[in-house]
């Protein structure tokens, strides 16, 4: 057990969008392999706060891996090395005293660094805004949830899509910068369930027509997405996506 | 609602739509690719099959003119959309690189390399269409000569065997065969996650099928080559 860790962080420091940015080199000791990454670049912060230099800005909101809030590309990988988890819920236990630790935003075209480590993913809300909704009214006058019959497969893979937090770890991994495991997850959610399945034509082509015009990258299958995505997201909602893209591209 | 026309227009410029092509042209691509080795490993079995399969293949209406286009033409777009969005993908990365970047972590390296070893194969492909497609539509278009035959004989299996004399060229197809299989061994089952095709079920299988078909057949022409280079060795 270490509680006294020594790292070298090299983080991305970069003034505003439209600073150029570069990597500032920062010496840590005294930290603890139980706190997550985040509390470790609080400590970090600490430090700069009482030297007087500007702490380092980074994402992060509710600290329990479900808000999605959360980013950072850590040694060369979304969310760092562990796997199935943000990096709220990234341990120092995953490194050694001694390491050096590259700490750097999530890179795309269509998430352009704001500040230090934090960057626009309103490419996502916008994504989302295009169609990742259903209209049928859901509150007020709840009916009983066994009134429309669901076959569990669809039910549970409707769930399984619908946890995606949308962080973008599967943008920032990819070699493409591709959003198709995020739009396929929202696409997937609705499409399996007799809710979303009315405007399934429409919120397929808007947005995917958004995620286009967003500046992501193609698919090419690689499967990093699915690898690195805190919550799972399996490739199999790309293909559904797919499906049904073209479905609604070819149907009048 | 958009017009259905509207509609078809948007699905080959959108992502989805150019992959869903990318992977019918592959598909396409790896039948053809299938038939190529059939008829090639007659050769290894029989002189006499090879020629008149050859002489069918070459000769017939529907192949020369039907399915010979379609396949330059699915060879021209599957290679000139691939390079095509390996451009716009870097472009969609943005200007900054990753200074620590751990792509092997989480794919392999065949899916993060399509372009590279789709290139090897079309220069091999310039090679392959100097060696053989060129020179047989000068004889049979250019000068009109539709018989096969040469000094009384099928002409196939000759020009097959005189090329594969030369160690080099020996070499270098062995070598671009390997790059075939390095590219089929993500392509073949990323064809059908594009086109919309996984489960549960079948997908495991289908990924075994592919490894298989994507080692197998490019051994397999390694094979056709090294042989008729080592039998015909004095």
């Amino acid at each position: 057990m270490s509680e006294n860790m020594k790292l070298t962080l090299k983080v991305w420091r970069q003034k505003d969008a439209k600073s150029q940015g570069k990597l500032e080199t920062y010496q840590l000791d005294k930290i603890s392999e139980h706190m997550s990454f985040l509390e470790m670049l609080d400590v970090l912060n600490e430090q700069l706060i009482n030297t007087g230099e500007e702490p380092v800005a980074f994402d992060h909101d509710c600290r329990e891996g479900i808000c999605g809030m959360c980013s950072l590309y850590i040694n060369g990988e979304a969310h760092g090395p562990d796997r199935g988890v943000t990096t709220c819920q990234l341990h120092m236990r995953m490194f050694k005293d001694g390491d050096t630790i590259y700490i750097e935003p999530f890179r795309s075209k269509a998430f352009p660094v704001i500040k230090d480590l934090v960057v626009d993913r309103g490419s996502f809300d916008r994504i989302q805004h295009a169609g990742g909704f259903v209209s049928v009214n859901t509150s007020g006058n709840t009916i009983d949830a066994n009134t429309i019959p669901i076959p569990k497969e669809d039910a549970d893979n409707a769930f399984d899509a619908a946890t995606c937090i949308g962080c973008g770890a599967c943008v920032a991994t990819c070699k493409n910068s591709s959003a198709m495991l995020f739009v396929s997850a929202k696409v997937a959610q609705f499409s399996l369930l007799p809710q979303g399945k009315i405007e399934a034509k429409d919120r397929v082509l808007n947005m995917v027509h958004q995620m286009d015009l967003e500046g992501f990258g193609n698919c090419t299958n690689t499967g990093a997405c699915e690898v690195e995505c805190p919550k799972g997201i399996s490739l199999e909602n790309i293909a559904i996506m797919n499906k049904e893209y073209f479905k609604a591209s070819t149907k009048a | 609602m958009c017009p259905q026309s509207e509609n078809n227009i948007l699905f080959m410029k959108s992502s989805i739509g150019r992959k869903i092509l990318m992977a019918l042209s592959g598909f396409f691509l790896m039948f053809f690719l299938a038939q190529h080795f059939t008829i090639n490993f007659l050769s290894v079995l029989s002189e006499e099959s090879f020629n008149s399969v050859s002489h069918f293949m070459g000769t017939n209406p529907l192949i020369q003119y039907a399915l010979q286009p379609v396949l330059l033409f699915a060879v021209i777009f599957h290679l000139s959309m691939g390079i095509y969005l390996e451009i716009k993908n870097k472009a969609a990365r943005g200007a900054v690189k990753y200074a620590m970047n751990k792509p092997g972590t989480n794919a392999p390296w065949v899916s993060r390399n399509m372009v590279y070893t789709g290139i090897a194969i079309l220069l091999f492909l310039g090679l392959h269409f100097y060696d053989f497609w060129i020179p047989e539509l000068v004889t049979k278009y250019v000068e009109g000569d539709m018989t096969g035959m040469h000094a009384g004989s099928f002409r196939y299996y000759e020009e097959l065997v005189a090329k594969f004399q030369d160690p080099v060229r020996v070499g270098i197809y062995c070598l671009a065969f390997i790059f075939l299989a390095l590219h089929l061994l993500h392509g073949f089952q990323s064809s059908f996650q594009s086109v919309g095709f996984n489960s549960n079920r079948y997908t495991p299988g289908l990924k075994k099928f592919g490894n298989f078909f994507a080692i197998v057949i490019p051994l397999g022409f390694i094979f056709i080559a090294l042989f008729h280079y080592v039998s015909h060795l004095n």
